[in-house]
């Protein structure tokens, strides 16, 4: 036997190797699109190839003689039945919503959205079926402009609304009593710097491209889905379609990365289920990656207006945000609070006095945003990061200065902001102190100063990002202040079985983030079973009924405390039961190493398998006490968590080609107590690498016909090894105060502090050129095009490489440099 | 309809296909070998990948037809019989080297294949050896690792046999 | 996604494949390696009836020495080209630009003879091809003829090949005592096709450039001879100054696209960049 000596402190800390790799590494896994069921259907979807037009003609019976053909659908067939994808987030209360049919019913407003379903006995069959499908469509101009599509007389996305704004959303910390005044802060300003930053639109591009199996039950559904969100997906399907709840079982098994794309309630999974049932026969539909590329939701895609306000000495005062959100064709489930979660993180680790958000959402006639990898806090995170170096290039202050001044002193904890959010704990001090003794600042500045006397061909830039993100999503009573639909909790249940051994149910599901291996080891500390012991369940309303899925950095803080919470119970249960089996009073008892004893006598004691069994057996209970050890809690956490960190990048940029070579990457995240360290630098390099491929490469281009020109693997462009550097990462720990595990959060920490470093890196490079913005992604073309022409002047073409939704990058006077007032 | 005779993770096959049959489908839909997938539809992914008479190939962009009389290994094929892992996938396992997984298969046959070739790579060897497979997950940072470890591994233990 | 349905044929001799060629007409495609035309296949931008697969004729694979040439049939893969000693010896160009080809897997599967007849002018096998001079050796339903690859690249995605007609071989002239090479790629993540790339063969003597070959790669639609360039650094100093001042003319006679990748103006300004790195690498400047 294993005495306590012998065993790790906890298991909470350790770098465990991870319970979920046997199966992937073996390819023993369980895909979505690895499913066959007897008598199943494999679905194709005809797509529209138009950004915009009237749907006059459908005419699928040419699909029906087709061999192997079983059915065909148009959106007439369904147009009564299908409902509308749901919108969980009405941000306001006179928000527009389109609504967003599954299948295009009369008009089609992106090119992608899915026209017609064919149904064979094989895949090959159904899409070869999908070109004998007729439809004759009426063009309408396209809208892809964010500008132009406010513009009086613009052309409507969707004729049945005003205008093509959704929503304006609007946060002014005068009025809200969280601070001063804007227009004050505006009037009063002793420097102004004003900026427009692109966040160009991007593509999740999870590696597991969407895959739907709904197999008809009774007068119910079984569905197996790519998704994040398995219950969420139950509840809104139920919703959409009438089904009841109780009815509908949705699985996620192995699902092969989301990053928020998969947060959704899709057109594919609502047209599986009304074709299952109209057939009464298990069905599949799995996407291509071109498929995926143009009809699974997109990220960021914002026009961003920054002022930002400050006294001479470099106090920052004022920061004022206008943003433009395309939202594309439709609202999906959050399209339009992605940019509102933004709002609570302009103003970031600094002590600005006031502070104004407003944000229009608006239509286009390009595949909906919604969720991505930080979804809304990267955005204002460039921002904010952005435009400190700009005020510090205005005041002529080092830039690590200028943040040092104004951000919140580690004895200024907790702190509450300009837009009212408590920040726990942090020290940004000593996360940047570890920076930049780790990457080398002062020998990189001396070498940065002396490529730029010798007109070195290669210039260095060094890039800062001292970010901070708000994440474990979230507080209840937040978010219905929000008009959110839903709560943000977490529920976790745990079952002891007769010999010991746990069962953990968790409703976060994970997608390979390792929730299986960091609850057990939660788990393993908090029950004393060994983590072997440990089994963890997710990812099946029937067998994890209650949950709120996994997204926004949310599982450990939320879904991790519902286990810690359940775990307690289950000892205070235990420890009643001990009692009983010891002869003592439960208040004498200690409970260590999953051993039960009394107090000042350690040797008599009951182990929580003894007791396990004890229960199961149930011979001899205390009186009043039910036989089961088992346990359910939910949390629903009283704040939001506040990781933060600094982020350095030191950049090769060649002035002749244009290219931004990253040379060195370091950074010292603070996410408050750790689980598992393997896991915690997995999900940070993993989130760098993300980040960085917003500063460089990616970038969802459309053509001025609304074509979405990046449409496969060929010219969207995620980074390969070969395409990255190495990152060196560190952590400092400043406890969560609001949770009992201390922990932040990490999901997102990478992809929200990366770009800022590396793009103001790359402007750094090129300060000497007068230059001070860079459109993303920083291409080759773009850094030398700024460089040939002393600033970054876009042509502000509708489509193509220079294509984005708004008017030139440069400040809003049109000039290359900040304005001083 | 063509005659194919293929050995796929040691095990005989013989079936008719369709001409247009991508070697994955086929891998897939006809064989159950479900643990190699499909990720794209350009052959830049990678995931696909499995190795054709002991080379790396994108099986997507191989038609079935095209593999007769070959041999094929999938991931399922690489640990050894008795289910103890191959070098490659303990050191993926060990080095943390994974996150969703759904790269993994493809990414650690293109490791094979590279260690094949070169058994002790430099990090930037790795890098540009595995430039073929996109991983959206990790950075790639712990599976540039995880290869030069199973690369040290396999080749201490190819000095111990020769010995 | 998934190729639509076609007859397949996989002859064991070139007569049975020109033969299945010219019966199947224009609905007939050769199949070489299968790394561009898969996915082709696979995004049904083609619908061929026929797909004829070389891979069954043994004498269109390997590389052998031909006196004062290397021959290397058109069927040799690319990851054979990279390694194989003559290549390595005699036309070293061409193994260093082969290896920047797609990815370990493509170049498994990935031919010469494949890169050249698909004549994709992004591709960097045909620029090495008409920089080295290269014959390419042809056979078709009217028997076999040479064609100069300054000859064999008409336009976009087109060559000299007549219907019916297989690219078998490809004879490289050895370079010789005296010259040395380099290829210069430009792209924005390591599988992409180049934006820009340009090849250089110089001989030197003295430290002064005897002789140039300079090949530009997606500067048209077809690979180019930056014909001014060479003449241009024939006599001049193996120098910085020199070699930038010759390749200034490198946007001589081309007509770069404008597209995802780079507008034109951008691909004439890298031009001249890569032509100058690309010679003074080579010069081993």
């Amino acid at each position: 036997m294993t005495t306590l000596e012998d065993r790790p402190v906890t298991e909470v800390g350790k770098a465990r190797k991870r319970k979920e790799d046997a199966h992937l590494i073996t390819g023993r896994t369980t895909w979505t699109d690895n499913m066959t069921l007897p008598g199943m259907l494999h679905l194709a979807i005809l797509r529209s190839p138009m950004a915009h037009a009237k749907i006059t003609r459908v005419d699928v019976s040419g699909a029906l003689a087709r061999t192997g053909v079983v059915a065909a659908f148009s959106g007439q067939d369904f147009a009564e039945t299908q409902g509308v994808i749901p919108c969980a987030w009405p941000v306001t209360a006179d928000m527009v919503n389109p609504g967003h049919p599954s299948l295009a019913v009369t008009q089609v407003n992106h090119v992608g959205e899915a026209v017609a379903v064919v149904v064979a006995r094989d895949k090959y069959a159904a899409q070869d079926a999908l070109e004998a499908i007729d439809i004759d469509y009426d063009p309408l101009p396209p809208v892809l402009d964010m500008e132009a599509a406010l513009a009086d007389g613009a052309v409507k996305v969707h004729d049945h609304t005003e205008s093509n704004k959704s929503y304006t959303w609007a946060f002014e910390s005068g009025a809200a009593g969280t601070g001063g005044a804007i227009d004050d802060a505006l009037r009063e300003a002793e420097v102004t710097v004003k900026r427009r930053f692109i966040q160009q639109r991007l593509i999740p591009a999870f590696m597991e491209p969407r895959s739907t199996v709904v197999q008809p039950m009774g007068d119910g559904v079984t569905m197996w889905s790519s998704t994040q969100v398995p219950h969420i997906l139950r509840t809104m399907l139920s919703l959409t379609l009438a089904l009841p709840e109780h009815k509908v079982r949705v699985i996620a098994p192995d699902v092969g990365g989301g990053f928020g794309g998969k947060l959704q309630v899709t057109p594919e999974e609502v047209i599986c289920t009304l074709v299952a049932r109209k057939l009464g026969k298990p069905v599949k539909f799995t996407e291509s990656r071109s498929e995926s590329l143009m009809s699974a939701h997109h990220g960021r895609d914002q026009i961003q207006d920054i002022t930002i306000t400050a006294k001479k000495d470099g106090t920052v005062t004022g920061l004022d945000v206008h943003l433009m959100a395309d939202m594309g064709a439709y609202l999906r489930l959050v399209s339009p609070g992605v940019p509102v979660l933004g709002a609570f993180m302009f103003n970031s680790i600094y002590k600005f006095g006031a502070y104004r958000f407003v944000c229009d959402g608006v239509f286009t006639t390009k595949t909906p945003t919604d969720a991505y990898r930080g979804a809304g806090r990267p955005e204002a995170t460039f921002a904010i990061e952005r435009i400190m170096d700009e005020l510090a290039n205005e005041l002529g202050m080092d830039p690590l200065e200028l943040r040092r001044k104004n951000w919140i002193k580690h004895e200024e904890f907790p702190f509450t902001t300009v837009c009212g959010l408590t920040y726990d704990s942090g020290n940004y001090e000593a996360a940047t102190a570890r920076a930049l003794e780790l990457i080398g600042w002062d020998d990189l500045k001396a070498e940065r100063e002396q490529r730029r006397a010798r007109k070195d061909p290669v210039q260095l830039g060094l890039g800062i990002s001292t970010f901070t993100e708000m994440c474990g999503l979230a507080p209840s009573r937040v978010l219905g202040s929000l008009d959110y639909a839903a709560g943000g909790w977490e529920n976790a249940a745990i079952r002891v079985l007769a010999t010991g051994k746990v069962e953990v149910v968790t409703g976060s599901s994970a997608h390979g983030q390792g929730h299986e291996t960091a609850w057990s080891q939660i788990v393993a500390d908090q029950l004393g079973v060994p983590f072997d012991d440990i089994e963890i369940i997710h990812g099946d309303t029937q067998s994890s009924p209650k949950g709120m899925d996994t997204y926004g950095s949310r599982s450990l803080t939320v879904g991790g405390i519902a286990v810690v919470q359940a775990a307690e119970k289950v000892v205070a249960k235990a420890r009643t039961i001990a009692a009983h089996m010891l002869e003592a009073n439960p208040d004498d008892l200690e409970f260590s190493g999953g051993t039960f004893s009394v107090k000042g006598a350690p040797g008599a004691g009951k182990t929580i398998q003894e007791i396990a069994f004890a229960t199961f057996a149930a011979h001899d209970l205390p009186d009043g006490i039910e036989p089961t050890l088992d346990s359910d809690a939910t949390f629903d956490p009283e704040n939001f968590s506040f990781p933060h960190g600094t982020h350095l990048c030191a950049i090769d940029v060649d002035t002749e080609t244009g290219r931004a070579t990253i040379r060195r990457y370091v950074c010292v995240d603070d996410i408050g107590e750790v689980i598992n360290p393997l896991i915690v630098e997995g999900q940070v390099h993993g989130g760098i690498a993300q980040g960085i491929a917003q500063a460089l490469y990616e970038e969802a281009v459309y053509d001025d016909a609304g074509n979405l020109t990046t449409g496969t693997f060929v010219d969207y462009l995620v980074p390969s090894a070969a395409d990255l550097p190495s990152f060196t990462t560190d952590r400092t720990v400043s406890r969560s105060t609001t949770n009992p595990l201390g922990v932040k959060g990490v999901g997102e920490a990478g992809t929200i502090a990366s770009t800022p470093a590396v793009v103001n890196a790359v402007i750094d490079a090129l300060r000497p050129w007068g230059i001070n913005d860079i459109q993303m992604p920083c291409t080759p073309e773009r850094i030398w095009r700024a460089v040939a022409t002393g600033a970054e002047k876009s042509d502000r073409d509708a489509g193509g490489t220079v294509a984005y939704g708004g008017a030139s990058t440069s400040t809003s006077d049109g000039s290359s440099d900040g304005e001083l007032s | 309809m063509a005659q194919i005779s293929v050995t796929v993770d040691q095990v005989d096959y013989s079936d008719e296909v369709e001409p247009r049959l991508l070697l994955v489908h086929y891998l897939r839909e006809r064989l159950g070998k479900v643990g190699t997938v499909v990720g794209c539809d350009t052959s830049n992914c990678g995931a696909c990948t499995v190795l054709l008479d002991g080379k790396s190939v994108k099986s997507c962009s191989v038609l079935a037809v095209q593999a007769n009389g070959s041999t094929v290994t999938t991931v399922e094929g690489l640990a050894s019989a008795d289910g103890s892992l191959h070098a490659i996938q303990q050191a993926f396992h060990d080095e943390h080297a994974l996150q969703c997984g759904f790269c993994t298969p493809g990414m650690m046959l293109a490791a094979c294949d590279l260690l094949r070739e070169n058994p002790n790579p430099s990090e930037q060897e790795v890098r540009e050896g595995i430039e073929g497979n996109l991983c959206r997950c990790t950075g790639y940072q712990n599976i540039v690792r995880a290869v030069q470890a199973a690369g040290r591994t396999m080749s201490g233990s190819a000095t111990e046999a020769s010995l | 996604m998934i190729p639509a349905a076609f007859d397949y044929f996989r002859p064991a001799t070139l007569d049975e494949a020109v033969q299945a060629l010219t019966a199947a007409g224009d609905e007939g495609k050769v199949l070489a390696g299968g790394q561009s035309l898969l996915p082709v296949l696979r995004l049904r931008l083609a619908y061929p009836e026929m797909v004829v697969d070389l891979g069954g004729i043994a004498d269109l694979q390997g590389v052998r020495d031909d006196g004062d040439a290397i021959v290397i049939g058109a069927m040799t893969t690319h990851s054979d080209v990279t390694h194989d000693s003559l290549v390595r010896e005699h036309a070293p160009l061409l193994a260093q630009a082969t290896e920047t080809v797609g990815d370990r897997q493509v170049r498994h599967r990935g031919t010469f003879g494949g890169s050249l007849a698909h004549a994709d002018p992004a591709g960097d096998l045909p620029t090495v091809a008409l920089t080295l001079d290269a014959t390419m050796r042809v056979v078709g339903p009217s028997g076999e003829r040479s064609i100069a690859a300054r000859d064999f690249f008409l336009d976009y995605l087109t060559t000299a090949l007549e219907p019916g007609e297989i690219l078998t071989a490809i004879r490289i002239p050895k370079l010789g005592a005296g010259w040395s090479t380099h290829y210069e790629k430009f792209n924005r993540v390591a599988q992409a096709w180049s934006i820009v790339a340009v090849a250089a063969a110089v001989r030197s003597e003295n430290g002064t450039i005897a002789e140039a070959k300079i090949g530009l790669t997606n500067m048209g639609s077809t690979p180019l001879r930056a014909t001014a360039v060479e003449n241009a650094l024939a006599g001049a100093a193996a120098s910085a100054d020199a070699v930038g001042a010759a390749s200034a003319s490198a946007i001589e006679g081309t007509n770069a696209p404008s597209d995802l990748a780079g507008k034109s103006d951008y691909r004439n300004h890298l031009v001249t960049v890569l032509t100058r790195r690309a010679v003074l690498t080579a010069a081993g400047a």
